[in-house]
């Protein structure tokens, strides 16, 4: 893959393209009505779990095992109940500390590493680029062993910065940023050496504001990422309070059994930031693709 | 203001030497033009100027002071780039201002600079915009701004107007000569286009392959060029080159014809005779040269007239309101001061 073929500018100026001409047209043909209803079905797979979710919290104990889609007593206890157990806050207030502690620290040091090896010729930058590049092929299943047993050395075992450490940086946002920061010419960056900015200045200042939308997809993948991360916590966390939201979730329960729709009304819950980030960043992702194409 | 000297300027880019030793000397507010076809190291020359690229040998003064181990920031120098190099997310003002980053002087001066620059460059009423809110000559201009605002020892444009249109590049260089006539700082200006080089240039620099062919002013390189290279590369249409030998006064053609020329070289021996299109005048009388006239360019104000003398098409200038007709046998004339002479095995000018 070339340097200019990974941008997200396709798919967001089809974005901008089926906003401009909304409404359902009919069907061309055959073939066409075939391809609907596939998608259509795989929407509805989609749906599906989400839908569930929705309508479980919604339910008393004895309609869980209903599979009803509309409850019959519908019923915001369980909001009630989850909303004022002090461990949904705790866990949720983990989740969120953590989950924006990484995506501020991967917008930084990825975008930093990528723009390094992009913009600086350094002899070896290759060799670091493939270096960095080849531990996206390790899957993190693997990974689980040595962290734990690193974090044991170190004492980061039942600590946030167990929880954080292996995901401060990743190799796919650095591979991201590198890719964008090929498309800032390097007249720019040159123009402001001249100008006396040292080199961190021409980075934050010139670098940075031009590789917007890239920064915004970075932090869209990062947060949710870590915001629904279940492994790893899961593995490096021993006492309830340092649980993640998921992790929390999975062992919800106020007496002694599992309590379903105690558990949906707590995931339902959690979407709402994943939903707020996305809302907020993928502006950003739009305005910066505008501004790109007015630009050129 | 000052003055940048280059001497035995070498770049190698690991084996390969672009540049084989160049010597320049600019004086204090001259405006000097590098001019070359592409990949002549024009760029690369000017670049090393302002501290983008490393030195491999060789020595840069600027204001009397070596350079060769300064950052670009400490070199007082600004550049303009071919794609403007201005900033889409900041406004003109924001861009203009950019320069002035480091400096230490008060917001309120800051800002009055500012001001100032851009009424220098008619552009009082654009500083609010956005870059994509800009024209490309409106763009350059505020280039041109961002390097002014710092009041720098020198300029350094690399091919400014070449991403403008036809009509656009005529009126900026125009209005960069004006500006140099007002600020008079020294500029270094590098173009592969012949007609900016002349038409703005107080001394031309010409270049080819990491060489530098000849440094005069226009007068001397379009009527006394140095070599061949330069003769062909300066004017257009370019110069018509016509092989044949030198002995006592007279140059013998390939044809056989036999041109008296004037000329105070004793060289004997194979030379190339170069006659400019303007100096070969389509004559009703008699004429060195006689051929067909193959094809008719009209210009307007004349005509440029292909003719074939001797197996050969050389190109020569008549009116544009009685050109010839095509496919006549016509009669061309040079005067002898107008004759250009060159060794043929060296390339060389014969006086
Ligand atoms: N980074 C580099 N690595 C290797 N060779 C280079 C590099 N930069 C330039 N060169 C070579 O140096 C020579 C001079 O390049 P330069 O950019 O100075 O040309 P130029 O005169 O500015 O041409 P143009 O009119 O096309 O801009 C060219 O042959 C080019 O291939
Ligand atoms: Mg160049």
């Amino acid at each position: 893959m070339s340097a200019t073929d990974l941008t997200i500018k396709p798919t967001s100026e089809a974005l901008l393209k089926t906003s401009g001409n909304a409404g359902v047209r009919p069907p061309r043909n055959y073939a066409q009505f075939i391809r609907w209803m596939l998608l259509f079905g795989g929407g509805i797979l989609m749906v599906m779990p989400i839908v569930y979710m929705l309508s479980t919290s919604f339910k008393f104990p004895f309609e869980v095992y209903n599979l009803k889609l509309i409850p019959e007593e519908p019923t915001l206890e369980n909001y009630q109940l989850v909303l004022e157990d002090g461990r949904f806050f705790n866990w949720f207030t983990n989740s969120l500390v953590i989950a924006v502690l990484t995506t501020v620290s991967n917008v930084f040091f990825d975008s930093m590493v990528g723009y390094a090896l992009c913009k600086f010729k350094f002899p070896g930058r290759y060799i670091v680029f493939i270096a960095i590049l080849s531990t996206l092929m390790i899957p993190t299943e693997m990974l689980v062993i040595p962290w734990y047993l690193m974090s044991t050395k170190l004492g980061w075992l039942d600590t946030y910065w167990g929880i954080m450490f292996p995901g401060m940086m990743t190799a796919f946002g650095v591979f991201l940023m590198k890719q964008f920061f090929e498309t800032v010419p390097d007249d720019f960056l040159e123009a402001a050496r001249i100008d006396g900015l040292n080199e961190f200045q021409i980075w934050w200042t010139v670098a940075m504001p031009l590789v917007k939308p890239a920064l915004a997809a970075l932090a869209i993948f990062v947060f949710l990422g870590n915001w629904t991360a279940f492994i790893w916590p899961l593995i490096v966390t021993n006492s309830q309070e340092l649980y993640t939201l998921p992790v929390g979730l999975t062992t919800f329960s106020v007496e002694q059994q599992v309590e379903w729709e105690l558990i949906m009304t707590g995931a339902a819950l959690s979407t709402l930031p994943t939903l707020v980030v996305f809302l907020i960043f993928q502006r950003f992702i739009i305005r910066g693709v505008v501004m790109a194409g007015l630009k050129g | 203001m000052a003055t940048v000297s280059i001497k035995n300027l070498v770049k190698s880019y690991g084996k390969t030497e672009v540049l084989h030793g160049i010597n320049l000397d600019v004086a204090d507010g001259e405006f000097v033009v590098l001019v070359g076809p592409s990949g002549c190291g024009k760029s690369t020359t000017l670049r090393m100027i302002a501290g983008l690229e490393d030195i491999t040998s060789g020595e840069i003064h600027i204001g009397g002071e070596l350079v060769n181990h300064r950052e670009p920031k400490e070199r007082n120098i600004a550049m303009v780039f071919q794609n403007y190099a201005i900033y889409p997310h900041m406004s003109v003002r924001k861009n203009i201002g950019f320069g002035l980053r480091t400096s230490k002087a008060s917001k309120a001066e800051k800002a009055a600079r500012i001001d100032e620059v851009a009424e220098l460059l008619s552009m009082t009423d654009l500083l609010d915009r956005r870059p994509n809110q800009l024209s490309g000559g409106q763009r350059q201009r505020v280039a041109i701004g961002r390097a002014m605002v710092r009041d720098p020892s020198a300029f350094l444009f690399d091919e400014p107007l070449s991403n403008l249109d036809a009509q656009l590049r005529t009126q900026m260089r125009l209005e960069i000569k004006k500006l140099h006539q007002r600020v008079g700082n020294t500029i270094i200006f590098v173009t592969h286009d012949q007609v900016e080089a002349m038409t703005m240039a107080d001394r031309i620099v010409i270049m080819k392959d990491g060489h530098i062919q000849q440094v005069g002013t226009p007068y001397d390189v379009f009527h006394k060029p140095t070599n061949k290279f330069v003769a062909q590369f300066i004017g257009a249409p370019s110069m018509n080159m016509i092989e044949g030998s030198l002995a006592d006064g007279i140059v013998t053609l390939e044809g056989g014809l036999q041109i008296p020329i004037d000329t105070s070289s004793t060289h004997r021996g194979p030379v190339t005779l170069g006659l400019r299109p303007d100096d070969l005048l389509v004559s009703s009388q008699d004429g060195q040269f006689e051929g067909q006239v193959n094809v008719l360019e009209p210009l307007g104000s004349e005509t440029l007239v292909y003719v074939s003398v001797a197996g050969k098409e050389l190109i020569a200038k008549a009116s544009g309101r009685t050109p010839p007709v095509l496919g006549s046998t016509i009669k061309l004339n040079a005067a002898p001061e107008n004759m250009h002479l060159f060794d043929s095995a060296t390339g060389e000018a014969l006086q």
